[in-house]
């Protein structure tokens, strides 16, 4: 797949996958990258930030594990399951963590918070209670311009239980 | 402040925080249109050039190209891409194409094609022959006699002296520094650098222009200003207005970069001269030098202090580049005077500024709007100066900072390009702000302390700060207002949430004033169809200037909604309150009616819309104060500091959703962090970007940050809505000042150039321990 000689040669092939636990057959051209065909099929919550795997912003899990789908050509995901942020939430019902970066204020604009999120639910997965250090360890893959981090990193552990929920209508935002 | 108030002052989530953390179509690029065409510009590959020939034959003759522009194509019309309140204070200057490119990246051509990849080909294929110009790349060497002149076209405007490359100049005093200097015990003067910092918003620009079934062009684009966007866009493209429809959906941060008018015109042209839908987004690389960056500034600082510690005069005269283009180039550098000497009560002040063109990328708006710099000269001379004197820093402040009752004159001189309004302090958490923050990094234990390993020296250092909020006299904005059948509120407001939490304080506080739950407010803001007039995001306008509006559109509904409730419930309107989804009496005979019970009597009976609609401005923008504390680590083997905790304290009137009001400080204090240590934009000898990417820049991520402490001191502001002044943009200024003066505090030396990169602490460090 990686080899360049054949991508020059087939114009468009077909690539079968899951996506959000849908079978998908998409046709694709063998340069594509994965970023552009998930944006292009409409998971649009696959962000670019910089194309070059620096930011984290088209952060998919593939087969579990968090990916920049900006280093990845589409073709090479043939076979596998993807996650995206649109198949996180089952049904109405949001993901702890989504949940917890509401609750924390760990959403500013919001255009990292994808990427974050399935970095993080990769992490949990793996181990569930990690410490705050493992948290800021694993999501400095993550860039984010607007929050400092500090309020992500909160709703993380929060999600993973280590932190308390700060009250949804209390009058005070808990100062530290 | 907030007693008991149900809306206001709660930490409620962001109104449009589920669509993003479901990734919902929510940003600009997240729609695709049939026929959507690439746009790609083609950047300058020299500073300075005149394009003697330009031959696009080969590129247009490319099968799946749509349209290749140059200047002989596109109205010839000077404009500023400053995003600013008409007239705009910043040069006329810049071209839609032009045939002299001023620095590396400025537009040459612009071409669209059905494909990205055709689009790149097509702008290989353009044949350009410069005649390259010698090129100012240095600051200093930009006014000097002899050298290129940058802007010789004849057709641009408000330019103060074009021949020695001078974009502005600004010369204010009040009293008189000379003798202020002449009543002094002592004098300090310093000189100080701040670098090019560049914003990078995770989502670079982007915009999107179509022609929609009536002929009119939509732009949907990233954009801070999407009011300014319509009327720059209409004026360059010489079209009417009314021919305009900007759109602002989500946008992937801005912190001032998208106060411009930067891709709306050339997408847009593309889109009229293709009849197609066209979408131009910056790569990275292109964001960091193709976009904007922060105004990089010598400045040289002089305070005069009597023995007792009062400031008498203090005199900032700096030497500013603008880049190529001279976009925000007075106001930005006004603000470095007029927004920073004010916060010492000195009785003479003076504030000189040239700002310079210079063949570099473009300086624009960014948060702090130059504070930053003028706060790292001003608050690292002070901490000098409070040594000098054997003063504890915080009490030197003390006892020179301005304070409640004040007024600030040099505000009155120095507005937005033109004379301003005195500033009255009516609101001052200063003090409070000083003893939280002070207490909450153990300003008096860890200042005593010497501390650490033999190589790592610990210190603490501190500085204040101020902002404003909003511009005076100048920014302007509108709300609408109306009721539907179910009680629930539509709110359109021009104003521009760029991901700071916008749309959810403007909704918080329609809800409190009209006594609804947030959820029953909905809000579009930023559709310069369907929402009134706002200058749009910036100038930590926001919540005093649009929440102004909202709130007297809010007033002017509930008055609508009582009147009504009067009505159905047979109860004078001053017995009437609103609350909890209802109208109630608030006599004896305890009647109430619902609001959706209310709405659907209105329409239905009354045949009523319940709506209005208000404009607000202020002549006067009240400062939000902020304090910063920072805990460092030096290396003194490496030059590498560690900060180890920053604690900011700010006073923002009310906190109108404290929640995000943090997170403000946190987002701020982070990019004062990159902007003290590590963040710039380098340049090789020719103007070329030698850091135009992430991993090249940096920017801090999550595990390099130090631990953060925010502490929130609210004050009652009487100019802003429920006493909420601004928050977004004070807190970035502090940083890099406090962290120079804890590492003076850890090693003893003073680090006056931004970033304090690890060579320069060892230089310094060298000299001053020449074993070492
Ligand atoms: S877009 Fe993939 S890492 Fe930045
Ligand atoms: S919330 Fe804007 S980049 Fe993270």
């Amino acid at each position: 797949m990686r080899g360049t000689s054949g991508v020059l040669i087939m114009k468009t092939m077909q690539l079968r996958l899951t996506v959000n636990g849908e079978t998908r057959q998409w046709t694709i051209a063998p340069g594509d990258l994965l970023l552009d065909v998930l944006r292009r099929e409409g998971c649009y919550g696959v962000k670019r930030g910089c194309e070059k795997g620096e930011c984290g912003a088209c952060t998919v899990l593939l087969d579990g594990k968090p990916i920049n789908s900006c280093l990845m050509f589409a073709a090479q995901a043939e076979g596998c399951d993807i996650l995206t942020i649109e198949g996180l939430a089952v049904g109405d019902v949001l993901d702890p963590l989504q949940e917890a970066f509401l609750d924390h204020g760990a959403v500013q604009c919001g255009y990292c918070t994808p990427g974050m999120i399935l970095n993080a639910k990769a992490l949990l997965a793996r181990n569930p209670h990690p410490s705050e250090a493992e948290v800021r360890e694993t999501m400095a893959g993550n860039y984010c311009r607007c929050t400092g981090y500090l309020k992500p990193v909160e709703a993380v552990l929060a999600a993973a239980g280590r932190a308390p929920a700060p009250a949804r209508s209390g009058r005070k935002a808990v100062k530290r | 402040m907030s007693g008991d108030r149900a809306v206001v002052g709660q930490n409620l989530r962001k109104v449009d925080g589920v669509k993003l953390v479901t990734g919902r179509p929510a940003f600009t690029d997240d729609i695709h249109l049939p026929g959507m065409l690439i746009g790609k510009i083609l950047p300058s590959p020299h500073a300075h050039a005149r394009i003697k020939r330009i031959d696009t034959g080969k590129a247009r003759a490319l099968p799946g190209v749509h349209a290749v522009l140059t200047y002989k194509d596109v109205p010839r019309v000077p404009h500023t891409t400053a995003g600013q309140a008409w007239p705009e204070p910043s040069p006329y200057d810049t071209y839609l194409l032009d045939n002299k490119v001023r620095f590396v990246g400025d537009r040459v051509a612009a071409v669209a094609a059905e494909t990205r990849a055709i689009a790149e080909k097509a702008l290989r294929l353009i044949e350009v022959e410069y005649e390259v110009l010698p090129a100012v790349l240095e600051i200093e060497q930009a006014m000097a006699s002899g050298v290129a002149v940058i802007h010789d076209e004849p057709d641009s405007t408000k330019i103060f002296d074009r021949e020695h490359n001078i974009a502005g100049y600004i010369l204010r005093e009040i009293g008189n520094v000379e003798e202020g200097f002449r009543a002094s015990d002592l004098i300090f003067e310093r000189e100080f650098r701040t670098g090019r910092q560049q914003h990078c918003p995770l989502e670079p620009h982007v915009a999107i222009a179509w022609l929609d079934a009536d002929q009119r062009l939509v732009i949907r684009t990233s954009t801070q200003v999407p009011y300014h966007a319509r009327r720059q866009v209409a004026m360059i493209l010489q079209i009417p207005v009314s021919r305009v429809h900007v759109i602002k959906p989500r946008i992937g941060g801005g912190f001032g970069g998208k106060q411009e008018m930067l891709l709306e015109d050339i997408t847009g042209a593309l889109a009229l001269a293709t009849k197609r839908p066209v979408k131009i987004e910056f790569t990275r690389e292109e964001e960091f030098y193709m976009a904007r960056s922060r105004h990089p500034q010598i400045l040289r600082m002089k305070m005069g202090v009597k023995r007792d510690g009062t400031i008498v005069a203090s005199q900032l005269t700096v030497l500013a580049t603008t880049g190529a283009y001279g976009s925000h180039s007075t106001t930005v550098q006004g603000n470095t005077g007029s927004k920073v000497l004010p916060l010492y009560r000195a009785e003479h002040m003076r504030f000189e500024c040239h700002v310079v063109y210079t063949n570099t990328p473009v300086a624009g708006a960014f948060r702090g709007y130059g504070c930053p710099q003028g706060f790292f000269a001003q608050e690292t001379l002070v901490d000098e100066i409070a040594e000098e004197l054997g003063r504890d820093p915080v009490e030197f402040r003390r006892q020179n900072m301005i304070r409640l009752g004040d007024i600030d004159k040099l505000s009155a001189q120095l507005g937005e390009g033109k004379e301003g309004l005195p500033r009255h302090i009516r609101s001052c958490g200063l003090p409070e702000c000083l003893d939280r923050a002070a207490a909450a990094v153990d300003w008096d234990g860890k200042r005593n302390a010497a501390g650490g390993p033999a190589h790592l020296k610990r210190g603490v250092g501190m500085a204040a700060t101020m902002q404003g909020s909003g511009i005076a006299g100048v920014d302007w904005a509108s709300a609408f207002l109306k009721m539907n059948e179910d009680g629930s509120f539509f709110l359109q407001v021009g104003a521009a949430d760029v991901g700071a939490g916008a749309d959810t304080v403007l909704a918080q506080i329609a809800a409190e004033t009209l006594g609804v739950s947030l959820d029953k407010v909905v809000i579009t803001s930023g559709d310069t169809d369907i929402t009134p007039f706002d200058v749009g995001a910036y100038a930590s306008s926001t919540t005093i200037i649009s929440g102004g509006a909202v709130r007297k559109a809010a007033e002017k509904v509930r008055a609508h909604v009582l009147d009504m409730a009067a009505k159905m419930l047979d109860a004078p309107v001053d017995k009437l309150e609103c609350g909890d989804n209802q109208v109630y009496t608030i006599c004896e005979c305890r009647k109430a009616v619902s609001m959706a019970e209310l709405a659907m009597h209105a329409m239905y009976k009354e045949k009523t819309q319940i709506m209005d609609g208000a404009s607000h401005f202020n002549t006067d923008s009240p400062p939000p104060f902020c304090v910063t504390f920072a805990e460092v680590e030096v290396d003194t083997e490496t030059g590498k500091v560690r900060v180890l905790h920053l604690v900011t304290a700010v006073d923002p009137g009310t906190a109108i959703n404290p929640m995000q009001a943090e997170g403000q400080v946190e987002g701020a204090v982070a990019q004062g962090l990159g902007y003290a240590l590590i963040e710039e934009l380098l340049l090789d000898g020719q103007g070329r970007p030698r850091n135009a990417s992430f991993l090249d820049y940096k920017i801090f991520s999550a595990k390099d940050m130090p631990r953060l402490t925010t502490i929130l001191v609210e004050t009652d502001e009487p100019l802003g809505p429920f006493g909420a002044k601004s928050i977004s943009e004070v807190p970035i200024n502090g940083p890099a000042p406090a962290i120079a003066n804890a590492i003076y505090h850890a090693v003893g030396i003073r680090l006056r150039k931004l970033p304090i990169r690890p060579e320069d602490v060892l230089r310094e460090l060298r000299e001053k321990l020449p074993t070492l």
